[in-house]
């Protein structure tokens, strides 16, 4: 009646492990949809952590499970790298590090494709007719993989390849271990993707119907390791929010893959609902650029635009506005309202906590101040948000673009910083700029603007900022960090 | 025939989870779209059942095993890292009301 055996077999039973899957991705679902609020987005994090914990348990309780030493070394190194980069990492740097992630994850799927090639590969596409005739009946639903296994997870040996190498490149891009702006072959840059992508294709579709080649499997990873660099390589700096989201997108999709082959339908939900995450992100950043995506991964921005750009540039030399630190004090001081509009400059700086600094100095004083933030400011979506929430900025001062957006009319000052592209009029005044129709944050709608900023250089579009020339702006130039303290220590002593 | 039916299950499984994974992600607000790639990092993390699973079956040699203790640990930086930082992240959002400091010191502590 104690049963031991029985219970043992119990937990080995496939239904019951099929159960624990179900609840993992159930879990996954209720965990994401805790994310709709920052009160609740803790709580649902660590019900989805729960789920993958349930996950792996049901994995290792499997019959088939075994090789413990291989597992327990997998799971220490993978502990070992893991805990210590998720403690340390800055908010600053949060784009590289998703990156990497992102990058990790397409390498464990086509890695995991090409052992499972590597087991019975050789049987790829002898389920069919071929074998029906060379042997008898029953060899049919014995013998080899069925097709559909094979696609699948063709697919996500391509797709993981091209995420993993195009995510190294991206974390490369971000880390500034390569140069950020695009690095192109020029003209053919288009038809060596196209090129490559036809390789990795066609290699899997002659594995999928029966080469038995290993080299052919190798040969077509390659391929996709290519495109991966050659797709990610050109794209510059600003359009990296967009990059990471459809990288995100195509892990995710791969490990959908996966489970598919491997018939896991925790893999299967968690890798979809990735899929759809990354998909939706990916719109999002797209439509915030007015740009479409395979107009960004056909190729950089530098290019065509920034000659456009320096046409329309010398119309406007000549009349910008300098400040001081002390002059923008007085200014801010005796407003009753201010934006904040922080850009990529502000996370480069790490200026978050000098900002936050001014907002409450500036709040001791009665001035009431919001962040307007552009969904594309900085180098992934969301990255300003975090920074302003590691600085205690209070969630409800902060805006999305379509809210802050009305209430320009009635601000005194916008203080930009660091911000460039997403706050130039052109988007909206001029038909003939590179960025026409892309949604910005309208802060020459306000009394006066305040603009902290290194220099005059254009931003990474290379794209003249009209806003810098209106007579409401005036310019701050110097480091983010050092600026808004040299503003906060001039306010102090008001 | 079973074959067959295993497919298609697992088809349908995949079309309605990408429903739902539209529905669910489509409520998260700009403001956390930095945590929810972390958090789906995370998630995506799952790839390390691949490797788990295929790891313990017989016919794996040596190569295979060297590549499938990577996919692991690859799947393992995922999960770990990408909770972990996900966790770091989410708590920074949280609202702090007035007693924050004491509050989260109590609820340290319990």
């Amino acid at each position: 009646m104690t049963g031991i055996p029985l219970a043992t077999s119990f937990w080995q039973d496939q239904n019951f492990l099929d159960v624990l899957y179900i609840i993992a991705f159930a879990l996954f679902i209720q965990g994401l949809r805790g994310l709709a609020g920052p009160t609740t987005a803790v709580r649902g994090n660590r019900i989805a952590a729960v789920g993958m914990a349930i996950a792996v348990i049901a994995t290792l309780l499997s019959p088939s499970e075994g090789n413990w030493g291989l597992i327990a070394l997998g799971v220490a190194l993978g502990t070992a790298v893991g805990i210590p980069a998720a403690r340390q990492v800055k908010m600053t740097a949060m784009p590289q590090m998703v990156a990497l992630f992102n990058g990790v994850g397409g390498g464990a799927v086509f890695l995991i494709a090409w052992a499972e090639f590597r087991r019975h590969g050789s049987t790829y596409g002898s389920h069919s007719v071929t074998i029906v005739g060379e042997h008898t009946a029953f060899t049919v639903t014995g013998g080899g993989a069925p097709t559909y296994v094979a696609i699948f997870s063709v697919f996500a040996a391509i797709v993981g390849s091209v995420s993993f190498w195009g995510s190294n490149i991206a974390f490369g891009k971000l880390q500034e271990i390569l140069p950020g702006r695009p690095i192109t072959l020029g003209p053919a840059q288009q038809i060596v993707n196209l090129v490559l992508l036809v390789l990795a294709v066609a290699a899997g579709i002659d594995l999928i119907a029966g080469a038995h080649s290993e080299l052919l499997f190798i040969g077509m990873l390659i391929c996709a390791a290519l495109l991966g660099n050659a797709v990610v390589l050109p794209i510059g700096g600003a359009d990296m929010p967009v990059v990471i989201s459809l990288l995100n997108a195509f892990t995710g999709l791969s490990a959908a893959a996966t489970g598919m082959a491997l018939d896991n339908t925790a893999l299967i939900v968690a890798g979809m609902i990735v899929g759809a995450s990354g998909t939706i992100l990916t719109n999002l950043m797209a439509t915030a650029m007015n740009r479409s995506i395979p107009s960004i991964v056909a190729g950089g921005f530098g290019g065509g635009g920034a000659v456009e750009g320096a046409s329309g540039a010398g119309e406007h030399a000549g009349t910008v506005r300098s400040t001081s630190a002390a002059d923008a004090a007085i200014q801010l001081a005796y407003a009753s309202r201010v934006v904040i509009v922080p850009g990529y400059g502000m996370a480069v700086a790490q200026a978050q906590h000098a900002v936050r600094e001014l907002t409450k100095e500036l709040e001791k004083r009665g001035v009431e101040v919001s962040y307007a933030i552009h969904p594309v400011a900085g180098r992934m979506p969301g990255h300003m948000n975090v920074l302003l929430a590691e600085a205690d900025v209070p969630y409800d001062q902060l805006r999305e673009m379509d809210d802050a957006n009305p209430e320009f009319q009635r601000t005194d000052v916008s203080l930009v910083i660091g911000a460039n592209d997403v706050t130039n009029p052109a988007a909206k005044n001029t038909p003939s700029s590179p960025i026409y129709g892309m949604p910005i944050l309208e802060v020459s709608d306000s009394q006066s603007v305040i603009v902290i900023k290194r220099s005059m250089n254009p931003g990474f579009a290379g794209i003249e900022n009209e806003l810098y020339y209106d007579p409401k702006t005036s310019m701050l130039f110097g480091d983010a960090k050092t600026a808004v303290g040299e503003i906060t220590a001039e306010l102090a002593q008001l | 025939m079973i074959l067959a039916s295993i497919l298609t299950t697992n088809l349908a499984i995949l079309v309605l989870a990408g429903f739902v994974g539209f529905v669910v992600i489509s409520k998260v607000p700009n403001t956390l779209h930095t945590p929810l790639m972390s958090g789906t990092n995370a998630i995506h993390g799952i790839v390390v059942l691949g490797g788990l699973l295929v790891v313990g079956l017989a016919g794996n040699d040596a190569f295979n095993k060297i590549i499938l203790v990577i996919a692991i640990t690859f799947g393992t930086i995922n999960v770990v890292g990408g909770f972990l930082v996900t966790d770091r992240m989410l708590e920074m959002f949280k609202t702090k009301p007035k007693a924050a400091a004491d509050d989260s010191e109590k609820d340290g502590k319990r």
